[in-house]
């Protein structure tokens, strides 16, 4: 029998650029094929190409076939009656995979009208069965909801709903977890799994994560510039290891660098002391005197951070951590409690008052390209945080910095005067860093700092962390949901829930044994790739 | 919803008191006497102060701008100087112009430009695209009066079917009273269409590389089911922002078309009221128009919550 998706020697170019050079690829129904690779492999334009929502100046060559239909020979018609029947499409974005101005059950209704030309009451039916199929009962979400009034994990729900509505016999995920933590991602994987199994449907999962592949994929394909690296049964492929890039790829994403404890002298106190920390946001108004119910972001948080130590604060999304990451940053002042600096109180002063506090705190975000100007040069971004000196530095003592800065995080002096889109996304998140250690800071807060990261240059860059760390004596505070970074590079994590630290110790400590219910759901959740592993060879026995 | 309606409707009462304080004291902060500034050099002092009288001049500031706003409330904006009329009379007369004319040109714009953004967007690039677009360029940059005249002599001069200028009054016929205001509102709602199609086509364009077109897609929509159902309404916001500050400036700011036309619509009337001094009908039209715009604005700001479910819940 042939194969439900048959892909032999795709080739394309986009505006001339070659960008997939002869991809060989089969799924049968029922099956889980991954798709693997970093940034710029292909694996979206693979998926594309087989919906033929290809950007324009795209040109395909090579075959795929599928169910019977030569897609690329297929008319815009074809594709069309195909696209959301036969073959249902998950994305990456759930904050705006949704048309904002529709309803979610418009949004379901309309593909199930489209295919099968049902009645509005025909199609509302199958639309309620769809959404309580994914998780999303119709008493606690109403059709009539909008989008925005949707969490990140439910928007996700609602377009696999949209994706899994006429039962399709191809169902396209393209990293429908990357932008979720890792309780939801879970979910997210187990509800695409179940959905596979009953309807025997092919699922080809793109995805960068090797833990994710190796929890639910049957087999896997690894691309690497628009080519096959390696392909085979999943269990096989990553436990042998057998091509050199597998083997890159999986030593990466569970790189841990080395670490050499920092010399500080530990006689001062804490470098960071935050007591009895609350951050209370009013309600929204409701009406003109009556106001919802406040939120309490962050409830009664206190901890130290020791000179040079490095702490993980982990949680779900919404559990308070960038809050209190903000507050600890002097950008938010706490509702209660204080926060002190070298023993000096800082959530009570003005913004002249606290120059000479953020000269010794700076941060690192996770997005490198959003936090740039794209219209200045690398040397003028890195510099921007030394106004903070009292005395202006002069432009040569100025220069001397940020070449001083540059070479720390391994970029060679000479490309200050570059500009940011000529750095590698890698790169930038250097010259991120490079940013933050000008000023020499005594603590810097990093907001999931490799999260957007391919694994092996989130190899690098935390090798880049534990070094300044080492050499430096800097303090971190990391704000995560990936444990594997807290496993990587912290000494203590403090896990958070509800805006309360909920548990606190040392990093292997916590993650091996877990105490709170919200540490063993994040640690139950998290991917790991030796024990998915370990656990599907016990199944296969 | 309704909070914010409520909200909206307000603050633009808080706004026309706002300008009707500006509108008022704008007549005080000219230097001298109004009174002496509307006769002129050689009024004599006893017609000086009849105005002066007539004007409530010789009263308390504040009890002459409560009178004033109590007129305006009851529909009373005084006497008009020079044509010794109530001066809600010549509004009323006047808005019978330029209303009309207002609607009837926004309605052209919208329903040419509107096609045009749609045809264009969902052929981006191609020579069509090019094509009309560039057209919109020239319309842009083509003065309305010019074009106005070019009207004029095609289909009033060599064609005969339409009259140049003039207006008949409603009384004559409303078919009479429309061809008169045919040329006018093509005049003014051509160059409107070229900028609003520029602006709704790049609208189109930045919603259809939003990752919810791509969802759509792949829910098995055409493109242009795409354009029709997902990218329109989205894209409505700037285009009523658009269209709320056209039909302000076709209230308005229409005096030069007026003046070719030669049509008695309410930017004559305030030019003509500047020129003869005549501060009561400046300050009446002037009240009128910007309590109009306040009112449009309104109507944009409360469609936006209508268009976007993410405006209904704001304060």
């Amino acid at each position: 029998m042939a194969p439900l998706l048959n892909i032999k020697d795709l080739r394309l170019t986009i505006g001339g650029v070659p960008v997939l050079n002869g991809i060989d690829l089969a799924i049968e129904p029922g099956e889980i094929r991954a798709l693997v690779g970093e940034s710029g492999s292909g694996k979206s334009m693979t998926a594309l190409s087989v919906m033929k929502l290809l950007p324009n100046g795209a040109r395909a060559g090579g075959q795929i076939r599928f169910n019977g239909t030569d897609i690329l020979a297929a008319s815009e018609t074809e594709m069309c009656r195909l696209r959301g029947d036969d073959i249902g499409m998950v994305f990456q974005e759930p904050m705006t995979a949704l048309n904002p101005m529709k309803t979610i059950g418009e949004q379901v209704a309309e593909g199930i009208r489209l295919h099968t030309g049902a009645s509005r009451a025909v199609a509302e039916e199958r639309t309620r069965a769809i959404l309580d199929r994914v998780g999303l009962p119709v008493a606690k979400f109403p059709l009539g909801r909008y989008p925005h009034e949707l969490s990140g994990g439910q928007r996700q729900r609602v377009v696999i709903a949209i994706a899994c509505a006429l039962k399709p016999k191809l169902l396209i995920a393209d990293e429908p977890t990357t932008a979720l933590d890792v309780v939801l991602q879970a979910q997210i994987l187990q509800l695409l799994q179940d959905l596979v199994r009953d309807e025997k449907m092919g699922l080809l999962l793109i995805s960068h994560d090797l833990a994710v592949v190796a929890d639910v994929a049957d087999s896997v394909t690894i691309l690497r510039h628009g080519e096959v690296m390696d392909r085979g049964e999943t269990t096989q492929i990553l436990t042998e290891q057998a091509h050199p890039y597998t083997r890159q790829l999986a030593q990466a994403s569970m790189h841990v660098p080395d670490r050499s404890r920092p010399r500080i002298a530990q006689d001062d106190g804490p470098l960071l002391s935050v007591r009895n920390v609350a951050r209370i946001y009013p309600g929204t108004r409701t009406g003109l005197l009556a106001r919802s119910e406040p939120t309490i972001a962050v409830d009664d948080v206190s901890f130290e951070l020791e000179p040079g130590q490095s702490m993980a604060l982990v949680g779900r999304s919404g559990c308070g951590k960038s809050t209190l990451a903000r507050m600890v940053l002097a950008l938010d002042k706490p509702t209660h409690g204080d926060i002190a600096l070298s023993g000096r109180r800082i959530d009570n002063l003005g913004e002249a008052a606290l120059r000479p506090a953020r000269r010794h705190m700076q941060v690192v975000f996770q997005d490198p390209y959003g936090s740039f100007n794209p219209r200045h040069k690398a040397g003028r971004l890195v510099a921007e945080p030394l106004f903070l000196f009292d005395t202006p530095l002069s432009q040569s003592e100025t220069r001397e910095r940020i070449d001083t800065a540059l070479e720390r995080v391994g970029i060679a002096p000479k490309d200050r005067d570059k500009y940011p889109h000529e750095f590698s996304g890698g790169q930038r998140q250097r010259l991120a860093i490079a940013r933050a250690i000008i000023t020499e800071p005594k603590l810097v807060v990093a907001d999931e700092p490799v999260s957007a990261l391919d694994v092996s240059i989130r190899a690098q860059i935390l090798d880049l962390f534990a070094d300044l760390n080492g050499r430096l004596g800097i303090a971190y505070l990391f704000i995560t949901h990936d444990l594997a970074v807290a496993r990587a590079i912290t000494d203590s994590v403090m896990v958070m829930a509800d805006g309360r630290i909920v548990e606190r110790g040392r990093t292997d400590e916590v993650l091996r044994h877990p105490q709170s219910d919200a540490g063993r759901a994040l640690v139950d959740a998290s991917p790991d790739l030796h024990r998915s592993l370990a656990r599907r060879i016990g199944e296969q026995g | 919803m309704l909070n914010y309606a409520v909200k909206r409707i307000l603050i633009g009462l808080a706004t026309v008191l706002a300008a009707s304080i500006v509108v008022f004291a704008m007549l005080e902060i000219v230097p001298g006497d109004p009174a002496r500034l509307m006769l002129g050099m050689n009024a004599t002092e006893d017609a000086v102060h009849a105005l002066q009288e007539q004007m409530g001049l010789n009263q308390p500031l504040l009890a002459r701008y409560f009178h004033w706003l109590g007129g305006l409330l009851t529909g009373d904006l005084g006497r008009s100087y020079t044509y010794s009329v109530p001066v809600v009379d010549l509004i009323v007369e006047r808005v019978a112009v330029s209303l009309p004319l207002a609607l009837i040109s926004l309605v052209l714009s919208t329903a040419i430009a509107l096609p045009v953004a749609l045809y264009s967007a969902s052929r981006r690039g191609t020579v069509a695209d090019t094509a009309s677009m560039g057209v919109a360029q020239i319309g842009v940059a083509i003065p309305n009066f010019w074009f106005a005249l070019l009207l004029v002599y095609v289909f009033a001069v060599t064609l005969r079917l339409l009259p140049a200028g003039g207006f008949p009054g409603w009384n004559a016929g409303i078919w009479q009273a429309l061809k008169a205001l045919i040329l006018p509102s093509i005049a003014l709602a051509l160059p409107q269409a070229a900028i609003l199609a520029r602006v709704a086509r790049s609208a189109l364009l930045d919603v259809l590389g939003e990752d919810y077109i791509r969802t759509a897609r792949a829910k098995g929509l055409s493109r242009p089911g795409v354009l029709y159902r997902h990218a329109l309404r989205n894209a409505l916001i700037p285009i009523l922002t658009i269209v709320g500050l056209q039909f302000a400036f076709l209230l308005a700011g229409t005096i030069i078309i007026e003046n070719v036309f030669y049509l008695p619509g309410l930017g004559r009337l305030v030019f003509q009221a500047i020129t003869q001094r005549d501060l009561i009908v400046v300050e009446g039209v002037v009240m009128l128009l910007v309590a109009t715009v306040i009112l449009i604005n309104l109507v944009v700001d409360l469609s936006y919550a209508i268009v976007d479910p993410r405006l209904r819940n704001r304060p």
